[in-house]
């Protein structure tokens, strides 16, 4: 129990860490959101001085970084300039959808790299593992760009999927199961892109974890008492190639609000990518260190769900340093 | 009478990537009868694990293997892998050097013994294999019977992980049990009380033993008969006393040189003896005997041909010139 306490201790200081450092480095970027109103004839400088007063920033840092910290705990998260919306609203309402994108293929990937990654591990040099192997490689080196433009070229030469955004124009007049197809029929293209990057690396990291194990002596031992294949590699060799993946796994989750940004602007999938990428432009100063919080929050997550999954499967780590 | 297990001209080769095979072993025959402890001496890296590992066909998989193993009349190396699965534990047992790293970091020592029982009987209950778990934990010499049962790996000492590898190795009762080095990583006294647990063992299951060693004491102690191995051959076979009293072989005779006969009277005038040089390159085939190079006995025809095995002695065998070869 120390040892998850410690590690929860652990997350709540990065936390706060974070958020500091994060203030700081925003404040040493050159110009905030007001300057481009201050080319601006029509707006006069009191105007300007009564919008900086009014959100703060006439205030020294210290001062609001409470104030920041006053309104994270009443679950604003700071005002967004350009929405004039709580953060925490404007973030959540975008980052819904990247979650269930970046779920969903996180999820997806895993499953499908788990047993390919054991059955690869398997036949190590014969045909099926030559196959896949390969495959992997060839997926590796396609850029995760160039990889989603194909799929939305193919998808616009046989219009089997829709491209493009998250729902059809007419999403509001649909019923219930309509809307659910068209959503599913927008998600598809943005999944396999995301999928289809990220498969090869799981995939590798399960076979190269599963060869490792099943030359480790336990499971040539458990072989030699005559121990069944199937069961050796479910039983012995999966748990014991656990540990590297199961940090990959919350590594994995700590990716899951960044993963998609790229497939997200590419096939203008309505996520926290593009939104992001307009509030650092415009310098939404809250909205930025709303995000990066957000991605923290997620980092410290992972990490935190690994060490949990870790402290279960792993009795050495269970009973702690002695 | 029938042997239980018999090898016959046994080759490996470990195979890699652009570079010539490593012949690990260069047609090695031997057999051992029912109830027999056979020993099989060797420097480190002379193919005697191979030789344990290649009888229950746990070769990595590249790896080449020549030859014959019999067991019980049955030809083993063009068997079915579940076939072997089945032989593997039921018929045959092996335990390794390291019981540390040979039991599973994760899983409780009691249900790994459980998954050997319950491999071997599918038709056993979840009760009857923890009954068989934890009667054979008693025979070989535990107490707390259920505490070591809930243990897992990590907690147990080295010589009680090598009591749990033995417990693994003998619940589905087999007939042949092979040990690699069973004690070498343990300390002395904990290493005679495992010697002294499988000999015990051995009289009351009635088992066939290979003992694979390079310590001659160990042998001496465990074995009726023994096999030296170098460089992948049986250089010299014969009982125990007579290979360990009076070797024929210069190899076997430099490597008892190497054992403190008497600890107490190792002062200055008893020097031991270290062997000159090291076993050959396994991927180059020599040209005469493979011992040779450090050889202090060495003559002129062992450098040009490779000394065939002669009997100098009824059941005793040797491969060296000395010997008319």
């Amino acid at each position: 129990m120390a040892y998850l306490l410690r590690r929860l201790l652990h997350g709540a200081l990065v936390l706060v860490g974070v958020s500091v450092l994060s203030f700081l480095f925003v404040q040493l970027a050159p110009g905030e959101f007001f300057s481009d109103m201050r080319l601006n004839p029509q707006v006069s400088p009191e105007t300007i001085r009564h919008l900086r007063a009014q959100y703060g920033l006439d205030r020294a840092l210290p001062i609001r970084y409470v104030r920041w910290a006053r309104s994270v705990a009443k679950g604003d998260w700071g005002y967004s300039f350009a929405y004039g919306l709580p953060v925490s609203k404007l973030i959540w309402s975008r980052a819904r959808n990247t979650l269930l994108l970046t779920i969903t293929s996180a999820l997806l990937a895993w499953l499908i790299s788990i047993p390919l990654g054991i059955y690869a591990a398997e036949r190590r040099d014969r045909w099926g593992d030559r196959v896949t192997v390969a495959g992997s490689s060839a997926l590796l080196t396609v850029p995760d760009l160039l990889l989603a433009l194909a799929l939305l070229i193919l998808a616009i030469r046989t219009n089997a999927f829709a491209a493009g955004g998250m729902t059809s124009p007419d999403f509001a007049e649909l019923g219930t199961v309509a809307k659910i197809k068209d959503v599913a029929a927008h998600f598809t293209l943005p999944l396999a892109a995301l999928v289809l990057g990220t498969l090869p690396i799981f995939f590798r990291h399960v076979r190269a974890g599963m060869i490792e194990a099943l030359a480790l002596p336990s499971i040539q031992s458990a072989r030699a008492h005559g121990i069944p294949r199937s069961r050796i590699l479910f039983r012995y060799a999966l748990p014991a190639a656990a540990n590297s993946l199961i940090s990959l796994f919350g590594f994995s989750i700590a990716t899951l609000l960044s993963a998609s940004l790229l497939v997200e602007v590419v096939m203008s999938w309505p996520g926290l990518g593009p939104m992001l990428l307009e509030a650092i432009l415009a310098r939404d100063l809250y909205v930025v260190i709303g995000a990066v919080m957000l991605s923290t929050f997620f980092l410290v997550a992972g990490n935190l769900v690994a060490d949990v999954l870790l402290y279960l499967s792993d009795p050495r780590i269970r009973r702690g340093p002695a | 009478m029938e042997p239980l297990l018999e090898v016959r001209d046994l080759h490996v080769d470990y195979l890699s990537d652009g570079m010539p095979p490593a012949q690990v072993l260069r047609g090695v025959s031997f057999t051992v009868s029912k109830n027999e402890a056979v020993g099989i001496l060797g420097e480190s890296g002379c193919g005697k694990s191979t030789l344990a590992l290649a009888i229950l066909r746990l070769l990595p998989s590249r790896s080449r293997l020549k030859g014959a193993i019999f067991y019980k009349s049955r030809e083993l190396t063009n068997l079915p892998e579940r076939e072997m699965e089945k032989l593997r534990g039921a018929e045959v047992s092996l335990i390794f050097q390291d019981a540390g790293s040979s039991l599973h970091p994760t899983l409780r020592v009691g249900t790994q013994i459980a998954d050997v029982a319950a491999a071997h009987h599918k038709d056993w209950s979840a009760r009857q294999r923890r009954e068989g778990a934890e009667a054979i934990l008693k025979e070989v010499g535990f107490d707390q019977v259920e505490r070591i049962y809930a243990s897992y790996p990590h907690q147990l000492s080295g010589g009680q992980q090598q009591r749990i590898a033995v417990a693994q190795a003998l619940i589905s009762g087999p007939s042949l049990l092979i040990a690699d080095e069973p004690t070498s990583s343990l300390d002395t006294t904990v290493q005679a009380e495992i010697l002294a647990l499988l000999k015990r063992l051995r009289r009351e299951h009635s088992l066939a033993l290979v003992f694979v060693s390079h310590n001659p004491a160990v042998l001496a102690e465990m074995a009726d008969r023994i096999l030296v191995v170098y460089a992948g051959q049986i250089v010299e076979e014969g009982s125990a006393q007579q290979v360990l009293n009076s070797p024929l072989h210069p190899f076997a005779l430099a490597l008892l040189r190497c054992v403190p006969k008497d600890v107490r009277h190792n002062g200055p005038d008893r020097l031991l003896s270290a062997i000159p040089g090291s076993p050959p390159d396994p991927a180059e085939t020599p040209a005469g005997c493979p011992f040779a190079p450090r050889c202090a006995e060495r003559m002129d025809v062992c450098g040009s041909r490779m000394p065939s095995e002669t009997r100098p002695e009824p059941d005793r065998k040797v491969r060296c010139f000395k010997y008319g070869g």
